[in-house]
């Protein structure tokens, strides 16, 4: 039962995690991980403007899984979908001033989430306007 | 902030008289036990009439302890001693819940051509004896089993089990490192015995081997030959000396009970949660319980902020990221493994049980906050409520 060693911003995003909770009304959402694991990951989306407006997220698993989902509602807000989406788990990981080597696998996720919530949100939304942007390509989904 | 420590199956404080008696070692009787000098006489003075008090107390005879590190050199010296010097016999049972440093020497000896059989738990994490004599065979050696569960507190039939094996003519080994001073195991048909200093307020890196006369054990590690040859190196004296003090500590059994039986009819207040470990047959400190759709070590966490101090058998909060192999054994759900805590308390705990439901409430809710299984939970309650 020995626990890792966790920076102070880490620490700082487990004990006041920010964006957490349920987005109402939120236009896609993504769950990823897996409850044998211990960590699973909900990411909750609102776009507007194809830009992230409010972001938030749920999430099941330990400090090192509370923190990544934190910081990764962080990065991504206000993003463009596609800045957003270039976000990865070492962008959320180095943000944080690096997670301990065993927490690198299972509990940062949370990048994987907002990939996927964008992808459901580009999914559901295909159809609708949205501004054109730089470098949009049309087979980009 | 005040700090609660609830972590006392991992190790605990060492009692203020027994830090007195072992700086006096350190500062004055620190020659060499094996010195022919004063100062090495005083030493083996103050060894031997620790390794008496001991003997005194477990009504045996001195020469049946062997001084060693710890739980883990013991259990070691007990399973590998005990192989080397009875080459013929190949198989050993034991029970799928021991501490891992029994797991890993058999483990280690099943790699050098041992049979080992390890013994299911029911739900309650109890061996049922007569699984243990189903096993039994001609060339069976050892049958090793612990008394009181590390992470569980589930106390097993030792008396029972050992008395099959004298019947049955195979050596019966029990890690006691849990269960020494706290629950009461007489020797009579135990061949083999393990016990930590630090787990009774003694200092860290003293244990001993009880070997009852007559059961012929090989050295594991060889040098010096102290110890009656069994055991080599510099006898820890000034540790030897802290174990013995710890036999005179009052433990304050019953009112540690009292205050655990407390904190658990609080937390069965949340919804839910599950006490893991048969409630009757547990060692008087231990809780472990388990709270559905959070993860152990962010609890775990949470409550060290406020300073209280406890456990997770969580696979987040392992070194190597495995689940609790206790607690899968008894077939409890993997989202109750993940949310489960241990609190084996100490006298910390009396007067604070108020203190710490609270705590662990809040700190539950938070968690539960944040989880994703929210709508589980209620789906969890109602199952339950069917069941």
């Amino acid at each position: 039962m020995n626990n890792v060693d966790y920076n102070a911003n880490i620490l700082d995003h487990f004990k006041n995690p920010r964006n957490m909770g349920e987005l109402k009304n939120a236009d896609a959402e993504a769950t990823v991980g897996n409850p044998s694991c211990g960590d699973v990951m909900k990411i909750m989306i609102k776009v507007s403007n194809n830009k992230i407006e409010n972001i938030k997220f749920q999430t099941m698993g330990c400090a090192a899984a509370i923190a990544t989902s934190s910081m990764a509602t962080e990065l991504a807000k206000r993003k463009t979908l596609d800045e957003a989406e270039k976000i990865t788990n070492k962008d959320v990981s180095l943000a944080l001033g690096k997670l301990p080597p065993i927490k690198e696998h299972c509990s940062n996720l949370a990048a994987d989430a907002l990939k996927k919530a964008i992808a459901n949100y580009k999914k559901n939304y295909n159809e609708s306007p949205k501004l054109p942007n730089k470098g949009d390509s049309l087979n980009m989904i | 902030m005040e700090e609660i420590y609830l972590d006392n199956a991992a190790t605990t404080k060492v009692d203020d008289a027994v830090a007195k008696k072992v700086k006096e070692v350190f500062l004055e009787s620190y020659g060499n036990a094996s010195s022919l000098h004063t100062k090495g006489r005083e030493s083996r003075e103050k060894m031997e009439s620790a390794k008496k008090k001991i003997a005194t107390y477990l009504n045996c005879n001195p020469k049946e302890i062997i001084f060693t590190s710890g739980g883990t050199e013991s259990n070691n010296l007990a399973i590998r001693g005990l192989a080397k010097a009875n080459p013929e016999k190949k198989h050993i049972i034991t029970s799928v819940i021991e501490h891992p440093c029994i797991l890993e020497t058999c483990q280690d000896l099943k790699r050098e051509g041992y049979e080992v059989d390890y013994i299911k738990v029911n739900n309650d994490g109890l061996i049922e004896v007569e699984d243990i004599s189903k096993k039994i065979k001609d060339n069976t050696l050892l049958v090793s089993i612990m008394h009181v569960n590390n992470e569980i507190g589930t106390i097993q039939p030792i008396e029972k089990i050992s008395q099959i094996c004298k019947k049955q003519n195979v050596y019966f080994h029990t890690d006691n490192v849990q269960g020494f001073l706290k629950k009461d195991l007489p020797l009579t048909s135990i061949d083999m015995m393990s016990v930590s200093g630090h787990k009774f307020c003694a200092p860290k890196g003293v244990g001993f081997l009880y070997v009852k006369k007559g059961i012929k054990i090989l050295p594991i590690n060889t040098g010096g030959g102290q110890e009656n040859g069994l055991r080599s190196g510099t006898e820890n004296v000034p540790g030897i000396v802290g174990l013995a003090a710890a036999l005179d500590i009052d433990f304050k059994i019953n009112e540690i009970e009292t205050s655990r039986d407390k904190i658990i009819e609080g937390l069965k207040k949340i919804k839910g949660v599950k006490i893991n470990g048969s409630i009757k047959n547990r060692i008087y400190n231990n809780i472990n319980i388990s709270f559905y759709g959070i993860e152990g070590e962010s609890l775990m966490l949470m409550l060290d902020e406020q300073g209280i101090y406890v456990s997770t058998g969580s696979a987040c909060a392992s070194t190597k990221l495995n689940e609790s192999h206790v607690l899968k054994a008894l077939s409890i759900d993997e989202m109750y493994i993940h949310g489960s805590l241990r609190l084996s308390l100490g006298t910390d705990a009396i007067g604070k049980e108020n203190f710490i439901i609270e705590k662990i409430t809040n700190a539950v809710k938070k968690l539960r906050e944040m989880s994703p299984f929210k709508l589980n939970l209620e789906e969890e309650n109602d199952k339950e409520k069917n069941n």
